[in-house]
């Protein structure tokens, strides 16, 4: 296949998703061990996970906002499908967004420390829920629920509404989406820790929430003829059998350095692993933006526009990756106390 | 309540919480920027733990801005889907630009607020100062985004589609430059008055404190300039949309018809002969098109553009005359700080440039219904089909309040009071 403008800039997005799932998700998979916290060191586990995602959270929220600025500038109508027939799915994850947040912020500056609690709970169960949500809106994309919605049409609410998102399928999604990034969380936070007895508490968890993963990930596939078409590819296609060997192979590794405590090994395998599923979720779409019917070419915008966000890609990577290294370098570097962290 | 209202109640609320945010997270780095620079001068004790408050304030508001900022980016989609299907190629290009300047903001806030003791002093405030720059100009590309809705440009109508589209063209776009300079001096006068009205309220209750007197002069430095610029880029403004956008003139200022050397109304029954054509057109004889100009369904609310622009002009000029006070005392070398009259005018001032900003906003945009882009798409086409949104609108507004509450509380905990109180 040959690679047209448009398909670039769908790439593009997908990219910009990806950086949003493992640095944005990875904070709320910390938000979901806060609520988690348990045993003797639960208040230095809470502890360990505000300081590893305070300075980087805002930063890694904006993944989400170029996510969606690129969308509605480069496939406006698909924008405008996903914002009728995806309404209440959106808003609660926005209100989940909006609530993490502030929750989280008002924490650090609160100063008191029953406020403090009451805070930290509000941050830790909309990081909970935000994510199934975000993955139950990707699982009605993915089964070819996002049609032109309530255009006349004469639907009524729940059809129109609810039940594109309201399905088996979408949920193992957003059960998924859970998953991960509490397996991603947890790995990090295994490099965050200072000390030998936090690291294994978030080892144990990552090797649970990797469970998890598998689990979601089996009830997602078995239900996968609600979604034919990703479906279908993730099954049949050619290049189906290459990418659930790449992914079983980082996620074996990822099983297998978390056992033997080779955290930053684990570190890069899971990452690997959570891309290899996004990216196969893309693949086995393509040329599909909206299935079943709006594919990347129709929905695109004028060329003009495509080269132009193109060229604002190209420009804002320029300032953004040197910056983006730079805050990672200034906050994740080694610190003096083992164990330490990689880049 | 019809859908439509819902919707556009929503939206209302959610740029009016937002706004606060937005304007606070441009002005404030620069204060934050200038007690850290002073402190680095001086030692001054007072100035770091100056710039660490404003810093803890940013935090908090930056934080409340970026996620009432992301609510609007998917309210686009969420409740105006038909604006954005033909919008978005065109606008998407300012947004996008703005996503990236709100990246960068985001990333060295980041560096600024935990990296203290991490980075050398030098790269800690030039962080702080990237912070005010990428703030300021991710402000400045979304009011770009607005200025095309009011005065679009950089396409032509086929058949009532869009077609021929310039991207660039519609980031230039008429209203562009007017808008964008009249919000970013509102951001900082508001700011500026904000922080020095608080603190010379604190003066006079605490004479003596040094820490409320640096901060009301900081304060000052970067509202009063602002204040004294913003009737200069406030008469463009007016010009421009005397000139450009016709209706909304009329409904800011009331008149009904069109007519040559139109009067300014001040008050109900008090006018000044030809000083809106003087205004608006710096020619007392000039025509100024009346609301007679269009058909009746396709005014604004003329009541209400009237008043909110009223309330901005004259919240605006207050700013501005406080300014000139400030200005005049300081060129007398007189000791602002212990001017008990100037000092009430100030703290009187304190809420005036965020009711102003609020103001002006509600006469942009309630002036341009019933349009969302003018002359091209109508509001009431561009809705979501989906029923029932008084729903969202309520759970957002309960939202919004509860957080507005929340926040205003915490600000006064880690801001404002005295040393020694915390």
């Amino acid at each position: 296949m040959s690679l047209s403008l448009a398909d670039t800039l769908a790439g593009i997005i997908l990219v910009a998703l990806t950086g949003y799932v493992l640095l944005g998700g990875a904070d709320f998979g910390g938000g979901v061990w806060d609520l988690l916290a348990s045993g003797p060191r639960r208040a230095r586990q809470r502890d360990l996970i505000a300081r590893a995602i305070g300075p980087v959270w805002e930063a890694n929220h904006v993944w989400l906002i170029l996510a969606v600025v690129l969308l509605f500038t480069c496939f406006p109508s698909a924008f405008a499908r996903l914002g009728i027939a995806l309404h209440v799915p959106l808003t609660l994850v926005l209100i989940g967004i909006v609530l993490r947040g502030s929750a989280f912020t008002f924490r650090s500056y609160g100063g008191e420390r029953e406020a403090e609690a009451y805070w930290g709970r509000i941050f830790a169960v909309a990081s909970l829920v935000t994510p199934v949500l975000l993955g139950v809106a990707v699982g009605a994309v993915a089964s070819g629920a996002v049609r032109e919605q309530g255009a006349g049409s004469g639907e009524r609410f729940y059809e129109a509404y609810v039940a594109p998102w309201l399905t088996p399928f979408a949920f193992a999604v957003g059960l998924f989406a859970l998953a991960c990034f509490a397996f991603l969380a947890a790995v990090y936070l295994t490099l965050e820790a200072r000390d030998r007895e936090l690291q294994e508490d978030f080892r144990l968890r990552a090797i649970g929430a990797g469970i998890l993963v598998f689990v979601a990930a089996a009830l997602g596939l078995a239900l996968s003829q609600q979604a034919p078409l990703v479906g279908r590819g993730l099954l049949a296609s050619p290049w189906a059998v290459v990418l659930h060997v790449l992914t079983g192979c980082a996620a074996l590794t990822a099983f297998w350095a978390l056992w033997t405590r080779r955290y930053r090994v684990a570190r890069v395998a899971a990452a690997t692993q959570v891309v290899l599923i996004l990216w196969g979720w893309g693949l086995a779409q393509y040329p599909y933006l909206l299935p079943p019917n709006l594919t990347i070419a129709a929905a695109a915008a004028p060329r003009v526009t495509l080269e132009l966000a193109l060229g604002a890609v190209v420009v804002g990577a320029i300032v953004l990756f040197p910056s983006l290294y730079y805050l990672l370098r200034v906050f994740k570097r080694p610190s003096s106390a083992p164990p330490t962290t990689l880049g | 309540m019809s859908d439509l209202l819902a919707a556009r109640s929503q939206m209302a609320v959610s740029l009016a919480f937002h706004i606060v945010f937005a304007v606070i997270g441009i002005a404030m780095p620069v204060l934050m920027v200038i007690a850290e620079r002073r402190w680095q001068r001086t030692r001054d004790p007072i100035y770091l733990e100056l710039a660490k408050r404003w810093a803890r304030g940013t935090a908090i508001l930056f934080a409340v801005g970026a996620v009432s900022g992301t609510v609007l980016s998917f309210e686009l989609g969420l409740l105006w889907p038909r604006f954005m299907e033909v919008a978005g190629p065109i606008i998407g290009m300012p947004f996008s630009l703005e996503g990236f300047a709100f990246f960068t903001e985001a990333i060295f806030l980041g560096i600024y607020l935990y990296g203290w003791e991490k980075v050398s002093p030098r790269a800690h405030l030039f962080a702080g100062v990237l912070v005010a720059v990428s703030g300021a100009a991710s402000g400045i590309f979304v009011v770009i985004a607005n200025a095309w809705m009011n005065t679009p440009t950089g396409f032509t109508l086929v058949d009532g589609r869009f077609a021929e589209i310039d991207p660039i063209a519609a980031m230039l776009n008429p209203a562009a430059f007017p808008q964008a300079l009249h919000m970013t001096l509102a951001a900082y006068a508001a700011t500026g008055f904000g922080v020095a009205g608080i603190h010379a309220f604190m003066l006079l209750k605490e004479r003596t404190s040094a820490f409320h007197r640096h901060a009301l002069a900081i304060g000052l430095l970067v509202g009063a300039p602002a204040a004294v610029l913003q009737p200069l880029a406030g008469d463009i403004a007016a010009r421009h949309v005397a000139r450009h956008q016709p209706v909304k003139l009329a409904a800011m200022e009331a008149l009904y018809e069109t007519r040559a050397g139109a009067p300014l109304k001040i008050v109900p029954g008090i006018e000044i002969p030809s000083a809106l054509s003087l205004l608006a057109f710096h020619d007392p004889r000039a025509v100024v098109k009346g609301l007679d100009a269009v058909p009746r369904e396709e005014w604004p609310n003329v009541p209400l553009v009237h008043l909110s622009f009223r309330v901005m002009v004259a919240l605006g000029t207050y700013l501005a005359l406080v300014a000139l006070w400030a200005g005049w005392l300081a060129w007398l070398k007189r000791d602002l700080t212990v001017q008990r009259r100037f000092l009430w005018a100030v703290a009187v001032a304190t809420p005036c440039g965020f009711i102003a900003t609020e103001a002006g906003w509600m006469a942009t945009e309630l002036g341009r219904q019933p349009w969302v882009i003018v002359g091209v798409l109508k509001t009431a086409d561009a809705v979501t089909p989906m029923p029932g949104l008084i729903v969202p609108f309520a759970a957002f507004t309960l939202l919004y309040c509860a957080l507005g509450v929340i926040v205003g509380w915490l600000l006064y905990r880690q801001i404002v009071r005295s040393p020694g109180h915390t």
